[in-house]
């Protein structure tokens, strides 16, 4: 069952950089003229196509970049020479770092605002955790990263405005805000799912027998329905990961932390191909292994899937 | 349920609509809607300034009677940028879903009716791009192919076509089930006459409430994308780029970034408002 799904993410793979390749070679006009501009002499062109691989027959070129992406071969960067699979590993870990951060922080506040709004359903805890989630949908993130940056950080005084940070203490510290910009909408998104999810459970047949064999009410929400209710929370939260990690990309930008994000747009700023190449690589790699393993995670969970197969 | 809904008296004329406005957040919603729209069409005769005049006599001033709030660093009308930004997340939170609506149908009418080696070429495409959140999408595809106000369209069309695609598929498959399209077949009727007159019309009711709750999103995928540089370019107000360069003058005036992030949190709000409503006057038993 679990080998069944981890082969199905060959094709999954495969298809996701063929995509990134035809999306590359797309581009309006010859790559090395878009990236390395009109004034370009002849010899820095024919430097550049041999550099990148443009001057093979197009299906050997798309051998050679699979064969190169697999093997997280993603060249150098342009403009500062160095390994693009270097500058990514340096940064990669402040991105995981803040992605965690804010997915913990949205757990610990969102199922229990799940929670208490199903258990008082249509009163003034429901209403209050409807109006939150609302608000939560609606802020763009980077605008919520802004003002807690102008209040916190600029007027206050209370978190440093840039940097990713040294040691575990100082890293808490400056992943903070950014981390607690990202779990607001994730909080909103978990409230959402735990109380929809736990309202269901506790209609079932299962949760009615534990009240009549005169279980108290919060053994029967917290053993019986709560249990059963975190299944689709455990698969929204891989969706939410995903969506935490393409919000971090305007965090890092705001906060001026490094990271996977802040690579990308730079690198896109200063049309450092290898460099967008690369970060576009790694994000549909996150998004293909976030997926598998999601779907791992649910056929552990759920007996029932395994009794199926 | 059900049985409760059957048993339920006739609905008395403009039920709909009273119970669509019975709300007062829909209400209030509807005129935050509106306004915008009013708003966007309205920016050149309403902004009491030209959007991209600069005067290096009145940097980042303080909100005034003049200049409603302030100016910015290079002493642009801020409130005069917001009006124009409407109008800029008007176009594209209509242009973007109605390319991806016509995109994603084709693709999903196609796998739908053609079923075989088309369904499954598709479905396998739609589902790998369904994994991406839209918002990674449209960055990757932005990535690589730059800012510009086609560029940003099409990238914004790419991140729904995937979404647009599953639900007709769908419908498709549920309407080539039934007798009259068995009967156009039988009667001789071309492919794509069939389809024509056929599917398209019956599915097309929730493609079009679907390109309207995604109108939202496209308004906020624009502005996050101008945020990120990577969308609408300077001059050009967006509210997206109002904030990113009042983010780079920050110690100068923080009035761009509120005014610009509390415009698209308002508009957003309004429209997801609506389109729950409209969800729940679809769908009764959705949510």
């Amino acid at each position: 069952m679990i080998a069944a799904r981890l082969l199905d993410a060959v094709p999954t793979v495969l298809l996701v950089l063929t995509l990134v390749f035809v999306a590359l070679r797309l581009l309006p006009g010859d790559p090395a003229l878009v990236v390395l501009g009109e004034y370009a002499t002849p010899q820095q062109l024919a430097l550049f196509r041999r550099e990148m691989g443009l001057d093979q027959p197009l299906p050997l070129q798309w051998l050679l970049f699979i064969r190169d992406m697999l093997t997280l071969d993603f060249g150098s960067s342009m403009i500062t020479r160095q390994p693009v699979a270097q500058l990514l590993a340096e940064n990669l870990p402040f991105t995981i770092e803040l992605t965690l951060v804010a997915t913990g922080i949205g757990l610990v506040f969102g199922i229990p605002i799940g929670v208490m709004a199903a258990v008082n359903r249509d009163r003034w805890p429901d209403g209050a955790a409807r109006a939150f989630s609302l608000i939560g949908y609606a802020i763009p993130d980077f605008y919520l990263g802004a003002l807690l940056l102008i209040v916190f950080a600029l007027n206050l005084g209370w978190f440093p405005i840039n940097g990713g940070g040294e040691g575990f203490w100082d890293r808490m510290h400056h992943v903070f805000l950014p981390a607690l910009t990202l779990a607001f909408v994730k909080t909103a998104f978990l409230g959402r799912l735990t109380r929809t999810s736990l309202l269901e459970t506790l209609g079932k047949d299962y949760v009615r027998t534990a009240r009549a064999k005169g279980g108290r009410e919060p053994r029967v929400i917290y053993r019986h329905a709560l249990r059963n209710a975190l299944l689709p929370v455990a698969t929204g939260l891989g969706l939410s990961l995903l969506a935490t990690l393409s919000g971090s990309v305007a965090i890092e930008l705001i906060f001026n932390r490094p990271g996977i994000g802040e690579v990308l747009i730079s690198a896109i700023a200063k049309r450092d191909y290898p460099v967008i190449q690369g970060g576009v690589v790694v994000f549909a790699f996150f998004v293909v292994l976030v997926n598998l393993a999601i779907d791992i995670a649910y056929i552990v969970i759920d007996p029932r899937i395994r009794v199926r197969a | 349920m059900s049985t409760a809904l059957d048993l339920a008296p006739e609905e008395p004329r403009f039920g709909i609509l009273r119970r669509l406005f019975g709300r007062p957040t829909t209400v209030a919603a509807t005129f935050v809607v509106l306004g915008f729209i009013a708003i966007a069409l309205a920016a050149p005769y309403i902004a009491p300034h030209d959007p991209l005049a600069q005067s290096f006599l009145r940097i980042n001033s303080e909100p005034s009677v003049e200049y409603w709030l302030g100016t910015d660093q290079l002493g642009r009308d801020v409130f005069s940028r917001l009006l124009y930004g409407a109008r800029n997340s008007l176009i594209f939170g209509l242009i973007s879903p109605a390319i991806a609506a016509v995109v994603g149908t084709a693709l999903g009418v196609a796998a739908g009716f053609f079923g075989g080696i088309v369904d499954r070429l598709v479905s396998r495409l739609v589902d790998t791009l369904l994994a991406f959140p839209e918002l990674l999408l449209a960055i990757m595809v932005a990535a690589v192919l730059g800012g510009g106000f086609w560029n940003v369209v099409m990238v914004i069309a790419v991140a729904f076509v995937p979404g647009f695609a599953r639900v007709a598929r769908s419908t498709t498959l549920a309407v080539k089930q039934e007798p009259y399209i068995e009967a156009a077949v039988a009667v001789g009727l071309s492919t794509p006459k069939t389809i024509l007159r056929h599917v398209l019309p019956n599915i097309s009711a929730p493609i079009v409430v679907l390109a309207t709750l995604w109108v939202a999103s496209a308004i906020r995928l624009e502005a996050s994308l101008s945020f990120l540089g990577i969308g609408t370019q300077p001059p050009n107000p967006s509210w997206g780029n109002i904030i990113r360069d009042g983010l780079s003058n920050i110690f100068g005036s923080p009035w761009p970034i509120v005014g610009a992030g509390a415009a698209i949190t308002a508009v957003v709000l309004a429209f997801n408002i609506l389109g729950d409503a409209l969800r729940d006057l679809l769908d009764p038993e959705g949510k």
